[in-house]
C-alpha cells in the first residue's frame, strides 16, 4: 500500500495483541456467500509512472485554444496567493469543524466568506454549503416554497438551462411544480423574461406561485429588468429569487437592492478553476426573514470562556444530523476550501480589482462585438449587456465546428444550449473576460470572415 | 415544582383552561432536558390542531423536540417574545414562557391529560 | 483593531485599509461600462477589504495554523475516514489540461477529462460490483438524493405509486432520513437489535406495498458488519422494494465486499472517505452512485459515453428520455474525481484490500487497547471503526464524553465523532483508518487511558478542558440565540472610495 506507515513487524504485533493469527479473522462476520470476487483491478502503479499517466491524460485536453466558451463558467486570471494558501495542509486536510476550540481558521473563514458574500449581494445570510450553480438555485427554489407554504414556483427560460433541469429534478422529487416563464422573442426586449407573461402566470388564483427565479445577466447574456420582475412578484405574494454571476455584482446592482429575498448562483468566477465543472462553489444568500429557511451550515460569532471572540457553527438545530426527516434539506457539506478560494480571491484584488475585472471583461466583450460584426455575425439582441452575448451565424453548429478546426472555440452554438428556443436556431453564445486577448479576438474573426466567405461559394453547407 | 393548577401531557406540554381558551407550553422539566433554547416555531394564528398532533418546535443549541397539542383547538394566538427571547422558556415554562392559546373545541379532552400527581410520577421515574 | 487572544486573528475586515493592495488587474478603459445603463449598476463599491498581498498571506496564513488537520496530527473521527491525502493527487487535479478545462468545451477538445471520468465509472463498478456508475452527485448526501430519485422514478416506470415509505435503522446518518424527504417519501425509523445490528424481524414488520426502498449502512456507524444483511436483502426484494446501501463505510471492506454482488440496488461512494480526495474543511467531496442493471436507465444525464471508434463523449439532451435529469450543472467535480483515479491506480486491487485490512486491524487494535478503560458496547470484531461509551465514567465521575474529547485536544489529538450514533449513551466513534503507525495509535490509547485516570483524580481538570487550544469552550448558546452571520463594522474611514 503506497501510502501505509507499518513497518514489518507492526502487524503481526497488533495481531498478537487482539489474540489473532489473521487478519482474515477479522472479516469472518461478512457470511460466506455474501463475500466479494476478487477484484479486477490492474496492478498498484508505482507514483513515477501514475504521474505521467495523469499528465498524458490531461494532455489530451485542449486548454491551447482562442476560449470564447462562457455560459455559467467563466475564465478568469486568478492571483497565485490562492492556490498557495490552499495547499497549505491546515486547509485542505481538516474537515468540517465540529470541534470549533481547533477549527477557528475554517470557522473564521466562512464567517469571513460569509460576510464578504453578504456585502457583494447586498443581502444578510449566506451560506457555503451549496454545491453550485444548479442545485444551490434548486435548493433556494425549495427555500421559497417552505416559506410560502405554497407549492409553484416561477423560472425564467433566461435562468441557465441545467440550472432549470436540475431545479426541475429537485422539484419533482418533493412534489413540488416548476413552471418556466418564455423570453421575449422579438423586438427591443427580445431574449429577456416575458413580464407580461409573468404576470399572466402569476395571476392564476388556483395555483399560487411560491417564487420567481430570474437571472442577471441571463443566460444570453441579458440585463434584465430584476426590480420589476420582483415587483410582480411579490405583488403576488411570491418570493423572488435573483441568479447572481458574483464578479459582475461589482459593477451591476446587487440582489438586495432591487428587492430580492434570495440570491443563488455559481461562486467559480471567484478563483475557481474551470475543472470540466467542478468542484464549483454555489452561492445562496437571503434576508434576515429567511434565516431558519436556507440550508446548510452556518458560522456565528460568539464568545469562548473567557470572553475572547471566536466562531462557531450555529442554528445547528436546523440540520440533517439533529432534524433527520424534518431537516430542510440533506446538506451536510460545507463547500469550505472552495469559499476560502473566493475569500482570497476576493481579498487579493480587492473591491477595485473586481470592479477593474468586471469592466475589463465588457470592455473585451464591446471589442468582440465589434470585431464579430465587421466580420459578418451581428449580435443577435438589442439589449444591454455585460460580458455576454449571442451573435447571429448561418449554420451555427457546423461553423462551430469548422471554427474549432481552425483553432477558435466559438462560444456555445445556442441550438445546442437552448434547443427549445426557436429564435436562437442560428446563434453563438461568446463570452470575454479580462483574460481574453485582442489577439484572440483577431484570430475568431479571422477565422469567421473566412469560414463565412467559404460558405457564401458553398463551402459550409 | 410541578404547577397543580395545569395538565400534562407524556410528552412534557402544559396546558391551562381558562373558558374556553386553552394556554399551552412545556414542563420546566422538558426545558431542563433540552437545555438553553434558542428557537420556538409556532403555528399561525387560525389554524386548527387536533389533540396529540404536532403544533410546532422547540429548539436548543444541539437537540430538536416536536410539540404536541396538549387539546384540539383553533390557535387563537402565540407567545411572539419568545421569537426575541426563547430563553423564557428555560427561565419561566409556565409564565412567560408559553407558547399558543387554542380555543377549546372539546373540554372532554382535558380527561385524557395527566393530573399533576402523574405527571410528578411520570417524570420521577425518568 | 481588536487583537483578540495571543494567536487569534483579526477580521479580514478589521485588516483593512483603503488604498492598499491594487497593482493585479490592468485599468479598464474609462468608458468601459458606459454602455450599460444606470438603472442596471451599482452604485456605490460594495465595501469590501483592501489589503496588500504580504497581509491577505499573513492572515490565511495564520487563519491555516488555528486549525488541526491531517497533515498535522491524528484525525480519528469516526464515520469520516480522515486518512492521508496524497500529495500527488493534489498535484495531478492542478495540471493545466484539467484544471483549465471549460465545462462547456466539446467532447473532442475535453478526450482527457472524459477518458479519466469513464475510466473511473469502471473502476467504481468492479470496486463495488454494480453495474454502471453515475460521477455527476457533488457529495454523498447529494448521491444519496441522485439514488433515491432514481428508486421512485424505478418505481414509478412499473406504475406503481403506492410505494411512499423509505426503511432507515435509527442508527443511520441523519442525511438518510433526510434525503428520503426530500424525495418525497415518508421516513419510517426502524430500531436497531440488541446486538447493534439491523433488526432483521422489525424490517420485516414493516416491509410490504408501500415500502420504496430500504436504507442501510453496511458496516454500520456503530462499525459493524451486518451479518444478516442477506436475509434482509431477500425479504427486501421479495417485498418489491429496492436495497440502497450508503457507502461511508467503505473503507472498510474494499476487496471483501461488493455490495451489487450481495444484492443492493444502489449506493454511493464517499471519494473524500474512502478514496481520499481531502475533506476540505467540509467540502468539496464527491458522491458517485453506483446501480444494479434495473436502475442504469434512470442514471442523471448527461453520461460518459465510448464511442466505437474508442473516443468519448457526454451524452446530448433527450438522448435517454427515461433519466431523472440532472443533478447539477454540467458533468460532475472532475477536479475531486482527478484524485480519487489517481487513488485508486496507485493502489491497485491489492493495495485497496490493504487499505480495508489495515483500517480494520488498527480500529480493533485501539479497541483492544481501550477496552479495559471503556465501555465497549459492541464486543465483537468491529470493521474499520468502533464505538466506546463513557457511561460509567460519567456516572462515577460527572466526566462526559464531551469533557474527554475536549481533554483530547490538550494532549494533540483531534476528538472522535462523540455522541454519534445516538443509540450509544455518552458514545465515542473512533476510526484510525489505515495510514496511523502503531507508535500514533499506542500514543493515541496512552492519552485517552490517561483522561479516565484523570476524570477520577482531577474532574475539573478534564471538565474545564480544552486549556492548550486557540480558544477555550464557546458560547453557542448566544450565537444562536443572536446569530451574527456576518461582519457589519467596516465604516467610515474602511470604506472603499467610490469610483
Amino acid at each position: 500500500m503506497p501510502y501505509g506507515p507499518h513497518a514489518a513487524d507492526d502487524r503481526a504485533q497488533m495481531l498478537e495483541a487482539i489474540g489473532i493469527s489473521s487478519v482474515d479473522a477479522l472479516f469472518e462476520d461478512i457470511p460466506e456467500p455474501l463475500r466479494a470476487s476478487p477484484l479486477r483491478l490492474d496492478e498498484p502503479e508505482p507514483e513515477l509512472e501514475l504521474s505521467a499517466r495523469l499528465a498524458a491524460l490531461a494532455a489530451r485536453n485542449r486548454v491551447d485554444l482562442a476560449s470564447f466558451l462562457g455560459a455559467g463558467a467563466y475564465r478568469h486570471w486568478t492571483p497565485a496567493t490562492v492556490d498557495q494558501m490552499l495547499l497549505r495542509g491546515e486547509w485542505y486536510t481538516a474537515y468540517t469543524p465540529y470541534q470549533p476550540e481547533v477549527s477557528q481558521g475554517t470557522l473564521q473563514s466562512i464567517y469571513e466568506y460569509q460576510s464578504l458574500l453578504a456585502e457583494l449581494t447586498a443581502l444578510d445570510v449566506v451560506s457555503a454549503s451549496h454545491y453550485d450553480g444548479g442545485a444551490a438555485t434548486a435548493e433556494a427554489a425549495l427555500m421559497t416554497c417552505r416559506a410560502t407554504r405554497r407549492e409553484r414556483v416561477l423560472v425564467s427560460r433566461g435562468v441557465h438551462p441545467h440550472y432549470r433541469q436540475t431545479l426541475e429534478t429537485y422539484a419533482e422529487g418533493a412534489g413540488l411544480v416548476a413552471d418556466e416563464i418564455p423570453l421575449v422573442a422579438d423586438g427591443p426586449l427580445a431574449g429577456t423574461t416575458d413580464l407580461a407573461a409573468l404576470e399572466r402566470m402569476l395571476a392564476d388564483p388556483d395555483r399560487r406561485v411560491a417564487g420567481v427565479v430570474a437571472a442577471q445577466p441571463n443566460v444570453l447574456g441579458l440585463l434584465e429588468d430584476m426590480p420589476e420582475i420582483g415587483r410582480l412578484g411579490h405583488a403576488a405574494g411570491a418570493l423572488f429569487v435573483s441568479v447572481i454571476e458574483p464578479v459582475s455584482l461589482a459593477v451591476l446592482a446587487p440582489p438586495g437592492e432591487y428587492g430580492a429575498d434570495i440570491a443563488a448562483g455559481e461562486g467559480q468566477p471567484l478563483g475557481i478553476p474551470l475543472s470540466y465543472g467542478g468542484p464549483y462553489l454555489g452561492i445562496v444568500a437571503c434576508t434576515d426573514a429567511l434565516v431558519r429557511q436556507i440550508p446548510g451550515r452556518l458560522v456565528g460569532l460568539t464568545s469562548d470562556l473567557d470572553g475572547r471572540r471566536a466562531f462557531v457553527m450555529t442554528l445547528r438545530a436546523r440540520e440533517q444530523d439533529i432534524r433527520r426527516e424534518k431537516a430542510a434539506s440533506n446538506i451536510c457539506t460545507n463547500q469550505a476550501l472552495l469559499a476560502l478560494a473566493a475569500s482570497i480571491y476576493v481579498a487579493t484584488i480587492g473591491p477595485h480589482g473586481l470592479r477593474d475585472v468586471a469592466a475589463l471583461g465588457a470592455a473585451r466583450a464591446a471589442e468582440l462585438e465589434a470585431a464579430l460584426a465587421a466580420a459578418g455575425a451581428p449580435r443577435a439582441h438589442d439589449g444591454p449587456y455585460l460580458n455576454e452575448f449571442v451573435v447571429r451565424v448561418p449554420d451555427a453548429p457546423v461553423l462551430h465546428a469548422r471554427l474549432l478546426d481552425r483553432g477558435v472555440l466559438a462560444g456555445i452554438p445556442t441550438a445546442a444550449l437552448l434547443p427549445d428556443e426557436p429564435s436562437l436556431a442560428d446563434g453563438l453564445l461568446v463570452c470575454a473576460t479580462e483574460v481574453t486577448t485582442a489577439a484572440d479576438i483577431d484570430r475568431f474573426a479571422s477565422a469567421l470572415r473566412l469560414e463565412l466567405a467559404g460558405a457564401a461559394t458553398g463551402g459550409v453547407r | 415544582m410541578v404547577p397543580g393548577d395545569l395538565r400534562y401531557t407524556k410528552e412534557h406540554e402544559w396546558v391551562r383552561v381558562d373558558g374556553d381558551e386553552a394556554t399551552v407550553g412545556i414542563t420546566q422539566y422538558a426545558a431542563d432536558q433540552l437545555g438553553d433554547i434558542v428557537f420556538v416555531e409556532l403555528p399561525d394564528a387560525g389554524r386548527s390542531i387536533d389533540q396529540f398532533a404536532t403544533f410546532g418546535v422547540v429548539e436548543s443549541v444541539k437537540a430538536v423536540s416536536d410539540l404536541f397539542a396538549p387539546v384540539s383547538g383553533e390557535v387563537t394566538g402565540t407567545n411572539d417574545a419568545l421569537a426575541g427571547e426563547p430563553e423564557l422558556v428555560n427561565t419561566d415554562p409556565y409564565g412567560g414562557g408559553w407558547m399558543v392559546k387554542l380555543r377549546l373545541t372539546d373540554a372532554a379532552q382535558l380527561d385524557e391529560l395527566l393530573d399533576p400527581g402523574a405527571y410528578e410520577q411520570l417524570i420521577a421515574e425518568g | 483593531m481588536t487583537v483578540v487572544g495571543d494567536r487569534l486573528q483579526p477580521t479580514i475586515f478589521e485588516r483593512s485599509r483603503p488604498g492598499r493592495g491594487g497593482g493585479k488587474i490592468p485599468h479598464p478603459p474609462k468608458d468601459a461600462l458606459a454602455r450599460i445603463p444606470a438603472g442596471h449598476r451599482r452604485g456605490n463599491p460594495a465595501a469590501l477589504p483592501e489589503l496588500a498581498e504580504p497581509d491577505v498571506v499573513r492572515h490565511y496564513v495564520n487563519l491555516s495554523q488555528l486549525n488541526y488537520a491531517i497533515d498535522t496530527g491524528f484525525y480519528p473521527l469516526g464515520s469520516c475516514t480522515m486518512k492521508y491525502n496524497p500529495k500527488l493527487n493534489e498535484w495531478a487535479a492542478r495540471l493545466p489540461g484539467f484544471a483549465g478545462l471549460h465545462p462547456m468545451a466539446p467532447d473532442a477538445v475535453a478526450q482527457g477529462t472524459l477518458q479519466l471520468l469513464f475510466e473511473l465509472e469502471e473502476l467504481l463498478a468492479e470496486i463495488s460490483g454494480m453495474d454502471a456508475v453515475t460521477l455527476q452527485p457533488a457529495a454523498g448526501a447529494h448521491g444519496e438524493l441522485t439514488g433515491i430519485l432514481m428508486v421512485r422514478a424505478y418505481h414509478r416506470s412499473r406504475g406503481d405509486t403506492e410505494r411512499t415509505e423509505v426503511l432507515v435503522p435509527d442508527s443511520s446518518h441523519g442525511t438518510n432520513p433526510a434525503t428520503a424527504t426530500m424525495a418525497g417519501f415518508r421516513t419510517i425509523t426502524i430500531p436497531s437489535a440488541p446486538d447493534g445490528g439491523v433488526d432483521v424481524e422489525a424490517f420485516r414488520a414493516a416491509l410490504g406495498p408501500r415500502t420504496a426502498a430500504i436504507m442501510i449502512t453496511n458496516p454500520s456507524t456503530l462499525g459493524l458488519f451486518e451479518r444478516r444483511i442477506g436475509e434482509l436483502l431477500e425479504a427486501t426484494h421479495a417485498a418489491g422494494a429496492l436495497a440502497y446501501m450508503d457507502g461511508a463505510n467503505l473503507n472498510a471492506i474494499l476487496g471483501r465486499f461488493k455490495p451489487g454482488e450481495a444484492g443492493f440496488d444502489v449506493m454511493h461512494f464517499n471519494t473524500h472517505k474512502t478514496f481520499s480526495t481531502p475533506h476540505g474543511g467540509g467540502g468539496p467531496g464527491a458522491g458517485p452512485v453506483g446501480v444494479g442493471a434495473r436502475l442504469a436507465p434512470f442514471l442523471p444525464a448527461p453520461r460518459v459515453l465510448r464511442a466505437e471508434d474508442g473516443s468519448f463523449r457526454l451524452e446530448r439532451p433527450a438522448e435517454r428520455p427515461t433519466s431523472i435529469g440532472r443533478m447539477r450543472s454540467f458533468t460532475g467535480s472532475s477536479g475531486v474525481l482527478v484524485r480519487a483515479y489517481a487513488y485508486i491506480r496507485a493502489h491497485g486491487a491489492a493495495g485497496l484490500r490493504e487499505v480495508s485490512d489495515d483500517a480494520v486491524l488498527a480500529a480493533n487494535y485501539l479497541k483492544h487497547r481501550l477496552a479495559g478503560t471503556y465501555q465497549v458496547p459492541f464486543e465483537r470484531a468491529c470493521k474499520h471503526e468502533f464505538v466506546a461509551s463513557a457511561a460509567d465514567i460519567k456516572h462515577r465521575t460527572g466526566v462526559r464524553t464531551l469533557d474527554i474529547a475536549k481533554r483530547l485536544i490538550d494532549k494533540g489529538y483531534h476528538p472522535p465523532t462523540i455522541y454519534f450514533p445516538l443509540t450509544v449513551e455518552e458514545a465515542m466513534l473512533i476510526e484510525p483508518t489505515e495510514t496511523e503507525s502503531l507508535e500514533t495509535l499506542d500514543g493515541f490509547a496512552d492519552a485517552l487511558i490517561e483522561i479516565a485516570r484523570e476524570a477520577e483524580t482531577d474532574p475539573a481538570l478534564v471538565t474545564s478542558a480544552p486549556h492548550d487550544a486557540p480558544v477555550r469552550r464557546l458560547d453557542e448558546t448566544t450565537a444562536a440565540r443572536q446569530p451574527n452571520l456576518r461582519w457589519r463594522g467596516m465604516t467610515g474611514a474602511q470604506l472603499p472610495c467610490p469610483d
